[in-house]
């Protein structure tokens, strides 16, 4: 695996990074006839990026395809999109790419990716998104079996700080592997598929404010959006708003970083939310939690200390799946108050406006119910249910950053464009470029479906750019 | 809720219960085996919910390769491993008499002791008898002095192995169960339908993430040869007794038509398992008892390649001496039964009945 060969001059094609769009870039060179080296910044264990984290794809499908039910053709896809986004969305990449998200899925599955039903508890899904069997890192592994078996050569710990470009062309990657000193290394074509920023605090920091410092980032340490600012600072056009990031509201205690899925709590609309002050914020009730998870990392953020507590009786506990923390728990609700670090009195006095403003009425989880609060401010519109059954249950909530939106301008063939036109010979895929079509907002299953489409087609024109130029040079 | 549940909050009940609680969260695995939709039917598990994922689960591996909190990420999942763990503990605890099943699970050497005593048991026991008037084999032990041997050595470990079922099924607190219920336990155990990797693919147990069937094929070649000479001798028996036909048996007859491919599927078999066991990571096992599992795969090896041998030497001096080494060695098996791997095939069989029984709700 540590081995470099063929010589380092002679390389094709050079994928930057290791997740999913790398993954796929590296593929399809490969499957060209171009010799392919990956360089993953991560150490192995860590290898895939956020793609690890992954458990689906949105894929368009005209009739039933593999585990997908239904239909769900280019117009809902893209109604879909357009809802998330507020229309801040590129219409003509958007529908070349949710065209394109179908023949993703055959393609996956000849490279030894597997598909599984939607999870339990997520039947909601079972029409529009593809779930992978064991998730993300499975299909992070099938992609690395498949590459090793194409003969594509990848290096580990590989840190790549600089894309020396000259003109219009790029010249050579500047890469230290394993913290030793700095290589350079030459190829006939580049794909960069290295991520967003999130995990560089500082930028965050400098984008977002200082409440960034007590964000949590869900995904992988290793995507600090080294070689996304390199592009930039020479040149490079940006897409995406550079200040926001896609931040829910997840589980309190989840770790700086990788965290994951299991982090998130769903329990919110089932909940009494407070802030640090054990005063009510925001209505929680709003909408369907599917429909509301996202703000939710936004309005925890705007709270003093970037935090917030759900507060539930027994009566809720079963209503939303597990998280991977056990809820504190009272047997009264100024127990439970001491014990998450509240004012027990004035959680109690929350708790108990709450409660004396909640009336009678049929109560639906799975639906907008419409028990509403009365003369509360801010009121609680749905599911509006007194909390008084002990034992109660109590869960600290702080803002979790899943990606980025600023990233790098790319047309139709992925390459990464400049003001004086685009670049001859590097591209771009996945989370680096998917401001160009998700400009705000998030569709659940869409980061995996343009990492794909894209990747495959970055690696395709990168390898064609490759081996023409070696027959040109082979003629010379 | 959480107080009413008996937790053990030590050992490696509490710590398979720390990770199927984050697996109860993710979900991810769902598709690989029967343990995680048994999973999802719960919040907070029992040490009794624990036992029994515990032995749902087939080792496959899937679970490990495709976890993205395998260390050095701090959630430290290794579920194939945890649950490996506790399975083994289960059975230890529950057979009776529990310190035997401590002494030879875990010691291969306890295991090589055993067979030695039952073959010198054997070799004295043909010595010690006068010649008999029997055919072949029986010409050095009579059949009835077989018969006052391994009787008792047959009945006894499976009433050791029938406690131990009766506690688990108490332990894990499952309902009846209905004939449709064992159909589809058995034909799970038929096919290993658990080591499949959820879609035929295979396991991952020897080559890393990359999936193969190999383990599966060579467990059915164990399984299904071990019931063909179970099968064999047991049709040899009621010939015996009913048709008053007498051992030695010609190739075309039922005990050796059974025998005979059943001894050869056993070899190969227990050989491939052997194989791939010594390609495998042992980490993602019960590794404390790896060495007492080599020695088992290898004695039910040996009953099969003795059985076979002593067959090829028919009318051959080595009779004698092979008769004791097959024999002993089949004792040793039988004697050891409760305290073996081998046990896993009746808790195996009573954790998918009680899944199926549990499923109902
Ligand atoms: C918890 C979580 C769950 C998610 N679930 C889903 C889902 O179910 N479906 C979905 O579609 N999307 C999901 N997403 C979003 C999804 O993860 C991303 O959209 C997608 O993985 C992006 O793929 P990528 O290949 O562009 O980036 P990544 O997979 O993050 O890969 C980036 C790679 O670049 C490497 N790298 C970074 N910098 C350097 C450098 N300087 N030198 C060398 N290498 C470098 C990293 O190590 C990494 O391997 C989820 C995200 C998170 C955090
Ligand atoms: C009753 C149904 C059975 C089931 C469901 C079953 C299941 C399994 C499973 C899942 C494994 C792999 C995981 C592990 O090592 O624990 C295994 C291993 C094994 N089984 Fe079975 N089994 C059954 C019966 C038998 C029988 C009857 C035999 C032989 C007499 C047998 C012999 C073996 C052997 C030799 C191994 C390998 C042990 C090792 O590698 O350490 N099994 N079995
Ligand atoms: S083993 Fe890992 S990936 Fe699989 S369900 Fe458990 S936590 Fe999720
Ligand atoms: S090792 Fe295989 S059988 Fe066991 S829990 Fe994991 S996926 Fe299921």
């Amino acid at each position: 695996m540590n081995r470099l060969e063929p010589p380092r001059h002679s390389w094709d094609v050079v994928v930057v990074g290791g997740g999913n769009a790398a993954l796929c870039a590296a593929l399809c060179a490969a499957e060209e006839g171009a010799r392919v080296l990956v360089l993953e910044g991560a150490p192995k264990p860590y290898r895939g990026g956020n793609s690890r984290h992954t458990r689906n794809f949105r894929c368009k499908h005209e009739g039933p395809l593999s585990v997908l039910t239904g239909t769900y053709g280019e117009d809902e896809y893209f109604q879909d999109l357009m809802l998330v986004t507020k229309g801040k969305t590129d219409e003509d990449l958007a529908r070349f790419t949710i065209r394109a998200s179908e023949e993703c899925l055959p393609w996956m599955e000849a490279r030894g990716v597997r598909f599984q039903p939607s999870l339990s508890g997520t039947l909601s899904l079972s029409r529009t998104n593809a779930f992978f069997l064991g998730g993300g890192k499975a299909l992070v592994n099938a992609y690395y079996n498949a590459a090793e078996d194409l003969g594509v050569s990848v290096r580990y710990e590989a840190q790549v700080s600089h894309i020396a470009v000259e003109a219009d062309r790029f010249k050579h990657i500047e890469v230290s592997f394993s913290g030793g000193p700095v290589e350079r290394i030459s190829a006939r074509a580049v794909v960069l598929a290295s991520g967003g920023f999130q995990a560089d605090r500082e930028w965050l920091v400098s984008a977002w404010g200082p409440a960034a410092r007590n964000f949590l980032i869900r995904g992988t340490p290793y995507n600090r959006g080294v070689v996304l600012r390199d592009m930039l600072d020479q040149g490079c056009e940006s897409v995406g708003d550079p200040t926001q990031c896609h931040a829910v509201a997840i589980d309190g205690r989840a770790p700086q970083y990788d965290g994951g899925i299991v982090t998130r709590l769903d329990c919110v609309p089932f909940s009494v939310m407070v802030n640090r002050d054990a005063e009510r914020f925001y209505d929680e009730g709003e909408d369907v939690w599917p429909k509301r998870y996202a703000i939710w990392g936004r309005l925890v953020a705007g709270q003093p200390d970037q935090v917030a507590y759900a507060i539930i009786d027994s009566t809720s506990l079963d209503l939303f799946m597990p998280s991977v923390f056990r809820p504190v728990v009272g047997q009264t609700i100024e127990e439970l108050g001491e014990k998450l670090g509240l004012d027990p009195a004035k959680l109690a006095k929350t708790v108990g406006g709450f409660n004396a403003a909640c009336k009678p009425g049929a109560f639906t989880p799975t639906e907008l119910d419409g028990l509403s609060t009365e003369g509360l401010d801010p009121p609680k519109t749905n599911w509006a249910r007194p909390v008084t059954e002990p034992p109660f249950y109590g869960y600290q909530l702080r803002p979790g950053v899943t990606f980025t939106y600023l990233g790098l301008k790319v047309d139709k063939t992925a390459r990464v464009q400049t003001p004086s036109g685009a670049l001859s010979n590097v591209w771009a895929a996945g989370e680096i470029m998917a401001g160009s079509i998700l400009g705000q907002g998030y569709l659940a299953g869409f980061g995996m479906t343009i990492g794909t489409v894209f990747g495959r087609i970055a690696g395709h024109e990168a390898a064609r750019h490759a081996l023409n130029d070696r027959e040109i040079a082979d003629v010379a | 809720m959480l107080l009413e549940l008996s937790q053990d909050d030590s050992g490696s009940t509490a710590e398979a219960r720390r990770q199927i609680e984050i697996c109860n969260a993710c979900r991810y695995c769902e598709g690989y085996c029967s343990v995680f939709p048994a999973m999802t039917r719960q919040k907070m598990f029992s040490d009794g919910d624990i036992t029994h994922l515990a032995n749902l689960c087939h080792n496959c591996r899937g679970c490990y390769y495709a976890c993205q909190y395998t260390e050095p990420h701090e959630f430290a999942l290794n579920l194939p491993a945890a649950l490996a763990e506790v399975r083994q503990e289960s059975w230890e605890r529950l057979v009776w008499p529990a310190p035997f099943s401590r002494l030879f699970h875990t010691h291969g050497v306890a295991i090589a002791g055993m067979l030695v005593a039952g073959i010198s048991a054997l070799f004295a026991l043909i010595a010690a008898l006068p010649e008999s008037a029997g055919d072949g084999f029986y010409a050095h032990l009579s059949h009835n002095a077989m018969v006052a041997v391994f009787t008792p050595g047959f009945l006894l470990p499976l009433v050791a192995v029938a406690i131990g079922l009766y506690r688990y099924w108490r332990d894990v607190g499952a309902g009846p169960i209905t004939l449709p219920d064992i159909g589809n336990a058995f034909a799970s155990a038929a096919t290993l339908r658990n080591l499949d990797g959820g879609q035929g693919q295979g396991c991952n147990f020897e080559r890393e993430d990359r999936y193969t069937d190999l383990r599966r094929w060579f467990h059915q070649a164990v399984l299904y040869g071990f019931l063909a000479c179970f099968a064999a001798t047991s049709v040899a028996t009621l010939m015996h007794y009913f048709l008053d036909w007498q051992a030695p048996y010609g190739l075309f007859t039922p005990p050796k038509l059974l025998g005979v491919p059943g001894g050869i599927a056993l070899v190969i078999g227990t050989s491939g398992l052997v194989w791939l066991k010594m390609r495998a990571d042992p980490k993602l096992g019960a590794s404390r008892v790896w060495g007492g599992e080599v020695a088992f795969v290898l004695l039910l090896g040996l009953v099969a390649a003795s059985g076979l041998a002593l067959y090829a030497a028919t009318g051959t001096f080595a009779v004698s001496s092979l008769l004791a080494l097959h024999l002993g060695s089949v004792l040793a098996l039988f004697l050891l039964l409760p305290y073996t791997k081998m046990v896993h095939g009746f808790f195996r069989i009573a954790a998918l009945l009680a899944e199926e029984a549990k499923r109902k709700g």
